[in-house]
């Protein structure tokens, strides 16, 4: 894990936070606002450590419950659970294709506020649900999908730019070496 | 398969969740400022963006237009300064007939401009934040409008900022009285997650005559806000419980999606 880019993680999921609370026109339009997060943690379990997803899930969690009427830290299971079965699992998975990116950003943004929702029901709260919630899940999780490509992108020209790559081996083999005699 | 480092991560996760949930209302109002906090840089450079956008606007503006605004305003200054004087003498042969006949005169009330500034979000809440706090003097529970009607209340303040639960959220509940002869006295509740433009009004009497069209105010009963704001109009009435209640789907006055400034009420000797 680099510590640079798991601070640009958090970062992002700040920005994408006070995105979600200023940024209006989408639920003027469809009704639902678009949550960001969960695309992001499908990036960072797929590509970052353990660390990193559980950095991710109590600072985004936090950060949103902070702006929200939502009881604070009720975002941060939720988030977490995500990003651990995610990271379980990422062996398996083609996460270098843009499809399967935008699969588990459906996925994971559709499944972690069903599991916040849980959360809130069991503890007695009882926030604005109704059959017009199945289409803000849609619209969330149709967010999600279009999100998390973008986050791999994104990431990978910080990687890029930002960050050292791996060195590469050369080419040089000592045991091909031909030596030469006094001849 | 989850390994040890699994486990003692979720573990520490589900500790930290807990501790958070389980912590006192009052610190976790303050956590939640603290952490708001992280957002004031971003606040700023918002209004900033805001403001120099609005200011390109105004100087794509040609002159005629601001000339005929500024008329337009004038005249309507004009008018409600008029109309502010007939209301001035009125309150005043109120107050005279109050005192003839015993009535405890109504508390005058102050107003104060906010901007909207973030939204909740989360989907399943209708909050707002505006960008008045403790040191503007606001408390829990002021109720806040717009010209057209009511908006909410204050539901928690720090002390540069308020967040507002709008009319709809399940945590915004209203006396209200529907403006006809037999003045039926309800509830607003909210509706659904999509219309944010309705509300419902339960707990109407069976024997309500409620009709379409009807426009609903606030009752002044509960203590939080005063009587006489108007909050829209019925758009259906339905019999509820078995026919023992009616319950009515009212178009709110104020355009929830679009609230950019907002008033907010203060009783005038706090």
């Amino acid at each position: 894990m680099n510590s640079l880019t798991t601070l640009l993680i958090l970062l992002m999921a700040i920005l994408v936070v006070f995105w979600e609370a200023a940024f209006n026109p989408i639920r003027s339009w469809l009704g639902a606002q678009v949550e960001l997060l969960p695309a992001l943690m499908v990036y960072t379990a797929l590509r970052h450590s353990l660390t990193a997803v559980a950095l991710l899930a109590v600072v985004g969690g936090l950060c949103f419950d902070s702006l929200s009427a939502n009881p604070l830290g009720i975002s941060v299971l939720p988030l977490f659970l995500v990003g651990l079965l995610l990271l379980l699992k990422r062996d398996l998975i083609l996460h270098q294709q843009p499809f399967a990116q935008m699969v588990l950003g459906f996925a994971a943004s559709a499944l972690a506020p069903v599991l916040t929702l849980l959360i809130l029901l069991t503890g007695g709260t009882t926030p604005l649900l109704g059959w017009g919630s199945l289409w803000q899940l849609l619209v969330v999780a149709a967010g999600g999908a279009l999100a998390a490509p973008v986050f791999f992108e994104l990431f990978g020209w910080f990687d890029r730019t930002l960050v050292y790559g791996p060195a590469h081996q050369t080419t040089f083999r000592p045991d091909r070496e031909i030596r030469r005699g006094r001849l | 398969m989850l390994r040890r480092p699994h486990y003692i991560t979720l573990g520490l996760v589900v500790l930290l969740t807990l501790l958070v949930l389980n912590l006192p209302d009052q610190t976790t109002a303050r956590l939640k400022l603290g952490i708001g906090s992280i957002f004031l840089p971003l606040f700023g450079l918002a209004n900033t963006a805001q403001q120099s956008a609005e200011q390109a606007a105004a100087r794509l503006l040609p002159r005629s237009v601001l000339i005929e605004q500024n008329r337009r305003l004038t005249r309507e200054n004009e008018q409600l300064r008029l109309q502010a004087i007939q209301a001035a003498e009125i309150d005043r042969e109120n107050a005279r007939l109050r005192q003839w006949v015993g009535w405890q005169r109504q508390q005058p009330w102050k107003l104060k401009l906010a901007n909207v500034v973030l939204r909740d979000p989360a989907n399943w809440w209708r909050t707002v934040h505006i960008d008045l706090g403790a040191r503007d003097g606001l408390t829990n529970d002021l109720p806040v409008l717009t010209p057209e009607g009511l908006v909410g209340r204050v539901s928690s303040v720090s002390l540069t900022r308020a967040q507002v639960v709008l009319l709809g959220d399940p945590n915004c509940k209203v006396a209200a009285r529907v403006v006809n002869s037999t003045r039926d006295l309800g509830v607003i509740e909210s509706s659904g997650p999509l219309d944010i433009d309705l509300v419902e009004m339960s707990y109407l009497p069976r024997h309500a005559t409620a009709k379409p069209g009807d426009a609903v105010v606030t009752s002044g009963e509960g203590g939080i806000f005063p009587k006489g704001i108007p909050i829209g109009t019925i758009v259906d009435v339905q019999s509820v419980e078995y026919g023992l209640a009616k319950a009515a789907r009212v178009k709110l006055a104020v355009n929830l999606n679009a609230l950019e400034q907002v008033w907010v009420m203060f009783p005038s000797n706090p």
